[in-house]
């Protein structure tokens, strides 16, 4: 890359329960090693406007892992690991702006451990897609039933995935961005559809409630 | 050329961190932290909101005279010779992301480095952005 010439960059994040294999994930497709930045952590910090009271700072550090992809000459692809533990998750706010979206890995053993990622993405209306990780091509239940167990809305596409397969980890973020994608499309269909409407006083607009992904 | 995103800046009180329950704080022992912070003379916020995944290159590298400059500032610049997000700053020369942050925003206002971050007022990359990342993938 040179220097004189801008790059851009993208993220999507990695989530999941504790050991669930986001790192794996990560290190599949990465093109470094994995690298984990450390952050120092302010959860006292005020969601307020007034910056004459701010509170003592009690402070911690979170470690994140995150990988790299090249895409072309001038677009880099960072993939986040979110800090597992619950107490970190204020700083998924943070991690999540400007996201493309994430990959929530499933561990069918632990469904459990999903349960708060999914939460999260679907009130933060963050694009997600659910990878269902087996290890050993191990698929002790199947997609319907982590789709169920789950409850994420028919949108959502729910893969099977493998986090040590570079050729996995791929498709499931092609996945992911291709279900971003649509609901970018999705958005702007519906935007173009009310402005029609509304010039034309009458006729209700359509659904247009195709699958992503 | 970039330019630097001051447009994707937020005001330093926009904090979007919600908050938390008090079973929720985290227990610390509350002496590490002193240090970090001490590079950036003791201020926790940067000068503008860069996100972790901000790209930035050291620029006029030879015009300066750098031993006036921090270890950290120098460190960076010495990093950034190629393009390098905020996340690998703060990865590769061990020092937390918000100090790196606030270093690097620093370092932007001076002329030191230049950033390259996508404004996300709109919500996340538009669909030309993500289908160049989708054809990338398919390549890979």
């Amino acid at each position: 890359m040179a220097a004189d010439s801008a790059v851009t960059s993208v993220k999507v994040v990695v989530a999941g329960g504790f050991g669930v294999g986001k790192t794996t994930f990560v290190g599949s497709v990465s093109e470094i090693t994995p690298l984990t930045t450390e952050a120092v952590m302010t959860p006292a910090s005020d969601g307020l406007d007034d910056l004459s009271h701010t509170p003592d700072k009690t402070m911690t550090t979170v470690a994140m892992d995150f990988g790299r992809v090249t895409l072309d000459a001038g677009l880099i692809l960072y993939l986040f690991g979110t800090p597992g533990q619950h107490r970190f998750w204020f700083m998924w706010d943070d991690l999540i702006h400007g996201a493309i979206g994430a990959v929530v890995l499933v561990d069918t053993r632990r469904l459990a451990d999903s349960f708060p990622a999914v939460d999260f993405f679907e009130s933060a209306g963050l694009p997600f897609i659910v990878a269902v990780n087996g290890f050993h091509g191990d698929f002790p239940h199947g997609i319907a039933d982590a789709r169920e167990a789950l409850s994420v809305s028919p949108q959502v596409p729910v893969i099977q995935c493998d986090a040590r397969q570079r050729s996995s980890t791929t498709y499931a973020l092609t996945a992911l961005v291709e279900h971003a994608l649509a609901i970018k499309l999705r958005s702007r269909l519906t935007r173009i559809r009310q402005l029609s409407v509304r010039r034309q006083g009458s006729a209700a607009p359509g659904r247009s409630r195709g699958s992503g992904g | 050329m970039s330019v630097p995103s001051h447009d994707a800046r937020r005001p330093a009180g926009d904090s979007r961190r919600p908050p938390l329950d008090d079973d929720e704080l985290p227990e610390d022992d509350g002496d590490f932290l002193v240090r970090p912070y001490a590079v950036t003379r003791g201020r926790t916020e940067p000068r503008y909101q860069l996100e972790i995944e901000a790209m930035v290159v050291a620029a006029h590298y030879d015009a300066r005279d750098l031993s006036l400059l921090s270890p950290e500032c120098q460190a960076i610049l010495q990093f950034c010779r190629d393009w390098q997000s905020v996340a690998e700053i703060s990865a590769v020369l061990q020092m937390p992301l918000g100090v790196a942050r606030i270093l690097i925003a620093d370092m932007t206002a001076e002329g030191l480095v230049r950033i390259h971050q996508l404004n996300h007022a709109q919500g996340g990359p538009d669909v030309e952005l993500l289908e160049r990342v989708l054809s990338g993938l398919r390549r890979l």
